[in-house]
């Protein structure tokens, strides 16, 4: 705990000062960069963006194959339970199906009327069980790296532009108009796809790989996807393009599993106001139309 | 409560009796339906009924939200998911209730330029003015605690930001901070104080805001000629004209909240608050929510610790002042040829210190910081006072009716148009 407050107290007295460069030394490669250089991100169409957003049933579900098939590996999902996946606005497995998966897991529970805990097969109801128990054993595992859980991570990742005054002006008169709330997806498949050979004049640190969209460029995961690793049973092309944009929009989807009940809610809600507004406004013209 | 003469008149029996032991029907009949308003509002005047709505928003949505949520800092960020992903139209019911948070202050920084651009703080409304500010101040206590219950990252960073800046005041800061922690460290303890606190204040802003339209319905409203009312012609009763319209911008105002709670509920928000808070990491760029981000850019434009804490609250507080430092004759700006491009740089200066405060204190960001904090001090310890002595203000309409009616002939209700020139 004295450990926390000390460093807390030193944060504030860089805040003051220059917290960017002050933060990036006690953090590392991580925070490398910092404020400055952002990677560019590209933007991608995605089928769930804008105001007539929806999710591609079969994107999702040659999503979710790939997320079982290599990203389970590391990567708990554990906001998501199994039943999730046959509801609707998600991929929409059959019922049957979902059970079966679920029941391919083992699952912990208890403690039973002995005290002890016991495992049995999954059902529906529970959520995705996650490769490693806690942190800890996942960092011990992955040679100190920590792969999170992905329930999240289109949600907590964006494209970070970080821009000049005229441009953040010029995106926001864009974005907003046309709800783009993508960035993290932008980002996922940037990631994905973005393994390179480093610059010559870049020394990686040991067990690092490099990596064009990754804040800093040294990340410890390694290159995930390759060609023709996933056999997809509808024909798709087995590319790490493919790949990398199926499992970030089924990954989207995980984030937010609402969001078709929402877009679908919002026209509605949207083409009332307006109808509302109007009518609103005319009966206000007529009333003062006496007094002026 | 209000000085004109009450037409409440009630229909039935029992609101006769009623009214002999409790005329509290006909408090808010003079108060909502007969008051008179100036007949020339604009609709930068629909913002306080608009405000009132974001109120009622954020107690209804956020009481629900109680219900589902846990304040602990084990369980906090997971019934935060939970109401997004489990809760009947918990994703609707939490995006409202963020974003609305958002929404009130938009329409409070309207509502507050409004008065500083109309002359809506002086003589007799500095109380109704002094009062605005002390719910402006409420808010932004509110607003911050509310942003610390999701305990994500930025939850976490920011509280641990901005509560150590108490610890820049001599002698007692650590242990005023150690106090609002409730111990060494942000921790569970800290967000469940919040918590306590966030149910309460809205109700305090509640009380005050009472307060705020007593004194309002006492002094009567300002109007875009800041000319006093000064006869009935002058007037419409507030039900159905003043009331018509404030419905119209609510309507306008619905609409562009409603886009951001559908369309964009995370553009305004922070991509790092979906990341669980962890004491252990800290995020690459501590920004607090962008309503704030002006007060913050002055907060990091003073190099010192101390100073930066005493300008951010003096920038605040600084508006209380206004009524007095303000030496204008005449309350609108509309007439006042010089002040009115001051009153513009300001709301530039304003909205610059926002953009600079979302961005890291370093290189030409500081000197620009620097540079629009000190305009902004300037503008009421300077300019204010000495540009009220020296401009001559222009023609003015003598009365309200005549500023919408444009002379005497134009009178539908006759005789009283400007009394004064007879």
């Amino acid at each position: 705990m004295r450990g926390n407050f000390k460093s807390t107290s030193t944060l504030v007295a860089r805040t003051k000062g220059l917290m960017g460069g002050a933060l990036a030394l006690a953090l590392g490669a991580t925070a490398a960069f910092a404020a400055g250089e952002a990677a560019h991100i590209d933007r991608q169409s995605w089928s769930f963006a804008g105001v007539n957003g929806r999710f591609d049933r079969a994107q999702l579900q040659r999503g979710f194959q790939v997320y079982k098939e290599v990203c389970a590996t590391c990567h708990g999902l554990k906001r998501i339970n199994f039943r999730n996946l046959a509801e609707p606005g998600g991929p929409e497995f059959s019922a049957e199906g979902v059970k079966g998966l679920a029941e391919s897991y083992r699952v912990e529970d208890g403690p039973n009327d002995q005290g002890k805990m016991f495992q049995r097969a999954g059902r529906p109801s529970d959520p995705i069980p996650s490769p490693y128990k806690n942190e800890q054993e996942a960092r011990a595992v992955q040679n100190g790296a920590y792969p999170p859980d992905l329930s999240l991570i289109t949600k907590a990742r964006s494209a970070g532009e970080n821009a000049s005054v005229f441009a953040t002006i010029g995106s926001m008169l864009r974005d907003i108009p046309s709800g783009y709330q993508e960035g993290g997806a932008d980002y996922v498949y940037a990631l994905l796809t973005g393994y390179a050979n480093p610059p010559a004049d870049m020394k990686l640190a040991q067990g690092m790989n490099y990596n064009q969209a990754f804040p800093g460029h040294q990340i410890a995961m390694v290159p995930p996807l390759q060609p023709g690793q996933i056999k997809y049973e509808d024909g798709s092309q087995g590319t790490v393009e493919q790949y990398a944009k199926d499992v970030t929009a089924f990954l989207a989807w995980a984030g937010d599993p609402k969001l078709e009940e929402r877009k679908r809610m919002g026209v509605l809600v949207i083409l009332y106001l307006l109808i509302t507004a109007v009518l609103v406004y005319f009966a206000k013209r007529r009333l003062w139309a006496k007094v002026h | 409560m209000t000085q004109h003469e009450s037409t409440y008149r009630p229909t039935t029996r029992a609101g006769q009796w009623l009214d002999e032991r409790l005329p509290a029907a006909r408090l808010m009949h003079s108060s909502f339906v007969d008051y008179p308003t100036p007949r020339n509002l604009n609709y930068l005047w629909t913002f306080g009924g608009i405000l009132s709505f974001c109120l009622g928003v954020q107690i209804v949505t956020g009481i629900v939200l109680a219900m589902h949520y846990v304040p602990s800092d084990k369980m906090a960020f997971d019934s935060i998911e939970h109401i997004r992903r489990n809760v009947n139209f918990g994703w609707l019911i939490r995006n409202v209730h963020a974003v609305g948070a958002s929404m009130f202050f938009i329409a409070v920084y309207i509502h507050i330029a409004r008065g500083l651009y109309y002359g809506s703080y002086k003589a007799p409304r500095e109380v109704l003015w002094i009062l605005g500010v002390i719910i402006y101040l409420l808010m932004m206590a509110a607003g911050f605690m509310g942003y610390t219950l999701p305990w994500g990252q930025m939850s976490f960073w920011g509280v641990t930001v901005i509560t150590n800046l108490f610890s820049a005041i001599p002698f007692v800061g650590q242990s005023i901070v150690k106090w609002l922690w409730g111990g060494y460290a942000v921790s569970g303890v800290t967000l469940n104080r919040f918590f306590s606190l966030h149910y309460l204040l809205p109700f305090v802003i509640a009380g005050v805001v009472v307060l705020h339209i007593w004194a309002l319905h006492v002094v009567g409203q300002n109007n875009p000629t800041g000319i006093e009312i000064k006869t009935r012609a002058d007037t419409v009763p507030m039900t159905p004209y003043a009331t018509m319209k404030d419905f119209v911008g609510l309507s306008v105002f619905i609409l562009f909240f409603s886009w951001f709670v559908f369309f964009a509920p995370d553009y305004l928000g922070h991509a790092d608050n979906y990341i669980e808070a962890n004491p252990l990491s800290t995020p690459p760029h501590i920004v607090p929510e962008w309503y704030y981000l002006p007060f913050y850019a002055i907060l990091r434009a003073i190099p010192s610790k101390l100073g930066g804490v005493v300008a951010m609250f003096s920038a605040i507080l600084i508006l209380a002042f206004v009524p007095w430092l303000d030496t204008s004759r005449v309350k609108s700006t509309k007439y006042r040829p010089v002040y009115r491009y001051f009153f513009w740089f300001f709301i530039f200066s304003v909205l610059a210190l926002g953009y600079l405060g979302g961005k890291p204190p370093e290189g030409a960001y500081v000197y620009w910081a620097r540079f629009f904090t000190a305009y902004y001090f300037l503008h009421f310890l300077v300019v204010m006072p000495i540009v009220g002595v020296l401009e001559t203000p222009r023609p003015m309409p003598r009365s309200i009716s005549e500023a919408v009616l444009g002379g005497a002939g134009g009178t539908p209700h006759g005789a009283t148009a400007a009394p004064e020139r007879r």
